[in-house]
């Protein structure tokens, strides 16, 4: 699954720490999330759309489903 | 101070120390009544009954422990640890029937206690949990 935390916590200059105190979750895991190693509940999903102000859609993009509509 | 109102870092911190300290004891109540026996009490089978009541109730305290350490996890620290449990329990299974069936059948001298296969368990767990952090790190 792709993703733009690295832009979206840069834009609000927040740290990855920052980041996860907010969520309530480890450093580690906001990093393998962002990295795409770990794809976020559904429930992770709707606190980073809350955090951000956006929908999961415009945080979080389906790689195959990006890939078929650049196709 | 209510729960929710800490920080979720210090309150895993915290659990995580509860989790040691739960071990700590109860590894100790261990060597209490595996060693108390011969050398401080000369076998009085009532302070021996006593420390392996002792011994359970704190091994008791140490899985609820365990337990809350696991709930307070993020979901990633969750799944590190699930894997090492599934590897854990898949390597104890298989190689400690393997090591009973090696014994029964005399291709190994030494006997196969219960020790070996929680020394196997402890440090299968260990191993896959670092592989697991290493993997998402």
């Amino acid at each position: 699954m792709n993703n733009r935390l690295k832009v979206l916590r840069a834009e609000r200059d927040w740290t990855q720490a920052d980041l996860a105190n907010y969520l309530e979750v480890s450093r580690q895991t906001v990093n393998a999330i962002e990295k795409g190693k770990f794809d976020p509940s559904l429930p992770l999903a709707f606190k980073f759309s809350r955090l951000f102000n956006l929908t999961i859609e415009e945080i979080f993009q389906d790689e195959e489903y990006s890939n078929t509509e650049h196709d | 101070m209510r729960n929710k109102d800490i920080n979720w870092e210090t309150r895993v911190k915290g659990i995580t120390k509860l989790l040691a300290v739960w071990s700590g004891a109860w590894t100790a109540s261990m060597a209490l009544a595996t060693f108390g026996p011969r050398f401080f009490w000369d076998f009085n089978e009532t302070l021996t009954i006593i420390s392996i009541i002792l011994n359970v109730t704190l091994g008791i305290g140490m899985i609820f422990a365990n337990k809350n350490f696991i709930k307070e996890l993020d979901e990633l620290q969750k799944k590190i640890q699930m894997d090492a449990m599934a590897i854990a329990l898949g390597v104890a299974v298989v190689f400690g029937l393997s090591f009973s069936l090696l014994e029964q059948s005399h291709v190994i001298s030494f006997k196969a206690e219960i020790s070996h296969l929680v020394i196997l368990i402890g440090l299968t767990y260990l191993t896959a949990t670092i592989i697991g952090r290493r993997k998402y790190s």
